[in-house]
């Protein structure tokens, strides 16, 4: 009776209050928005803390361990000082030269000074997180890409020409770079109307092959370290590199499982490709190492890790499990017979193997992504009818890799010849290359005035 | 008076400490050196890189004994220090013309 009363006594107040159908539909279509929305921002932006964690500690201990000590601290300012730079010139111009509407090979000025970038979405790139999240988000990569390039010019560059180097480089490489590959009208853009459509989850051309070819340009230009390469430069500290290294495997869950822009099911896929490449890239570079010289260095293990990481970048997001391992342990091998065969037979000096690294990973990378890239992983690319299209070389579409390759000479032309020109004008502003009595000082005294240990008796 | 400059292995120096408090010699200074006598070193590789290091990280002793004292605490010294392995290092003794303790200008045998 009691239960049929307070049955009663509802109805009533129901009836009272109800709004339509059509109201409560909209609130909870706006709630549900805006679950995603949070769920979305929160992954965001923790990648961005990630990638920035990338930069300083990861490569900072990673390139600053593997110099000599008088120079652990001239080759992590390098690091640590893009974190500022690149972030002031982001501000200013570099997000609209990236990501605003220009033409196909660079945006126009209407997001300078950010204008505009607020916490509205940009359904262009990211519907569900403020775009101010996807500007800083994509700030992070500015960052680390110069910051790459200094492991191939560490030890003996000025540290007033490598400031110069790396902010013409952003606006002459990276800008335009970026903006082919994700910029909204971008000539290699897959998911925005770009006439070649080329795959680049997470940057594999924009961030790895550019940094990386950059480097070998760099190395080439500024010739060999004093006493390379008879004297000893061996690393100053492994256990810091590997500090940084394990700091750049975590970060890079960011960097790429990030690239969903979205904490999605593409997302997971992204973080455990990433994941598996940098495993099994770690026991590709060990075992190759170990069968050629009888040990398996701690040294090639995280190079081959960082390796593994660099060619699966542009594949996350796009690959199965199963090629991510393949990949991974294919660019643990052709890393370690670029950084020690190749680089020994031509004789540069890709101090901390730059190229090597990130050149040749990234290129690979780039290459087998047109490969395994399959519609089961990454099916947002439609066709005007709706239906799903083939991706790589596995869902039948073999012309993919034809576009990789293109996406990467065209990264490789813009990389050599942009760093070309941007070394001849500070060669010509400041010049280059450090005194030869500052370098064998060491840049940590002679440019900074600083040394990075000071044991007190 | 005789001085012992002793060098050895690293891993051997508490060893040599230990057997030389045990028959009354608490005095030594130690430094860390390199260095090489027949023992070769050994090779490193990084990334494909090698270095060969030729000099390698040793302690060195010194301590000054009375004449008297100077067999048996070389028999404690040497035999503490020895594995039998190439690398074990050297033993070399000067003569001392004098010890002065600075606190109390002590001179000779009782300013040790």
């Amino acid at each position: 009776m009691k239960v049929l009363i307070l049955f009663v006594f509802s109805m009533a107040a129901m009836a009272q209050t109800a709004p339509s159908i059509d109201a409560r539909l909209a609130a909870l279509d706006t709630a549900v928005k805006s679950a995603q929305s949070a769920g979305d921002n929160a992954w965001m932006l923790t990648s961005a803390a990630l990638v920035l964690m990338m930069t300083g500690p990861g490569l900072a201990l990673f390139y600053g361990g593997l110099v000599r000590r008088k120079n652990v601290l001239g080759t992590m300012m390098h690091s640590f000082i893009l974190m500022a730079v690149i972030t002031a010139l982001w501000a200013i111009v570099g997000y609209s030269l990236a990501f605003a509407e220009g033409s196909s090979v660079i945006g126009d000025l209407r997001y300078a000074f950010l204008r505009g970038v607020g916490i509205t979405p940009n359904p262009d790139y990211a519907g569900t997180i403020p775009q101010q999240t996807f500007m800083v988000y994509q700030l992070m990569f500015a960052i680390i890409t110069p910051a790459l390039i200094s492991g191939a010019f560490a030890e003996r560059m000025k540290f007033s020409a490598m400031l110069l180097f790396t902010v013409l480089w952003a606006l002459l490489v990276y800008f335009p770079m970026a903006h082919m590959v994700w910029g909204k009208g971008g000539l290699l853009n897959a998911a925005l109307g770009g006439k070649i459509p080329c795959f680049d989850f997470a940057g594999g051309t924009v961030v790895h092959i550019t940094s990386g070819v950059s480097a070998l340009i760099c190395a080439l230009y500024l010739g060999k370290r004093v006493g390379y390469p008879h004297e000893q430069m061996k690393p100053h500290s492994v256990v810091l590199s590997v500090i940084g290294a394990c700091l750049l495997w975590v970060g890079w869950f960011g960097f790429n499982a990030g690239s969903a822009l979205a904490a999605s099911g593409l997302a997971t896929s992204a973080f455990v490709a990433t994941h598996f490449g940098a495993a099994a890239a770690a026991l590709g570079w060990m075992f190759a190492e170990w069968i050629r010289t009888g040990k398996p260095s701690v040294l090639g293990a995280i190079s081959g890790c960082v390796a593994g990481l660099v060619a699966i970048t542009p594949a996350s997001g796009f690959v199965q499990p199963f090629p991510a391992l393949l990949i991974g342990f294919l660019a643990g091998i052709v890393c370690y017979l670029m950084a020690t065969l190749v680089k020994h037979k031509f004789g540069y000096d890709d101090s901390l193997d730059a190229f090597g690294v990130h050149g040749a990973g990234g290129t690979l990378g780039a290459i087998l992504t047109g490969v395994f890239a399959t519609s089961a992983i990454n099916d947002s690319f439609k066709d005007s009818a709706g239906k799903t299209l083939a991706l790589g070389w596995v869902d039948g579409n073999a012309g993919q890799v034809l576009n990789q390759l293109v996406g990467t000479v065209i990264a490789w032309g813009l990389a050599i010849v942009g760093t070309l020109i941007i070394l001849k004008i500070c060669d010509a502003v400041v010049g280059v290359r450090a005194e030869r009595d500052h370098e064998i000082e060491g840049l940590d005294l002679s440019m900074h005035g600083e040394e990075g240990y000071f044991f007190e008796v | 008076m005789k001085k012992i400059e002793a060098i050895i292995q690293p891993f051997k120096l508490d060893p040599v400490k230990e057997a030389l408090k045990a028959i009354g010699i608490d005095g030594m200074t130690i430094t860390e050196v390199r260095g090489h006598g027949r023992q070769k070193g050994h090779k490193e590789v990084y990334r494909g890189q090698e270095y060969n290091v030729d000099l390698l990280p040793k302690m060195k002793l010194e301590l000054v004994v009375a004449d008297a004292r100077l067999d048996e605490v070389l028999r404690t010294l040497t035999g503490a220090a020895r594995t039998g392995k190439i690398g074990d290092g050297k033993v070399f003794i000067y003569e001392v013309a004098e010890a002065i303790r600075i606190r109390n200008d002590d001179r000779g045998e009782t300013a040790l």
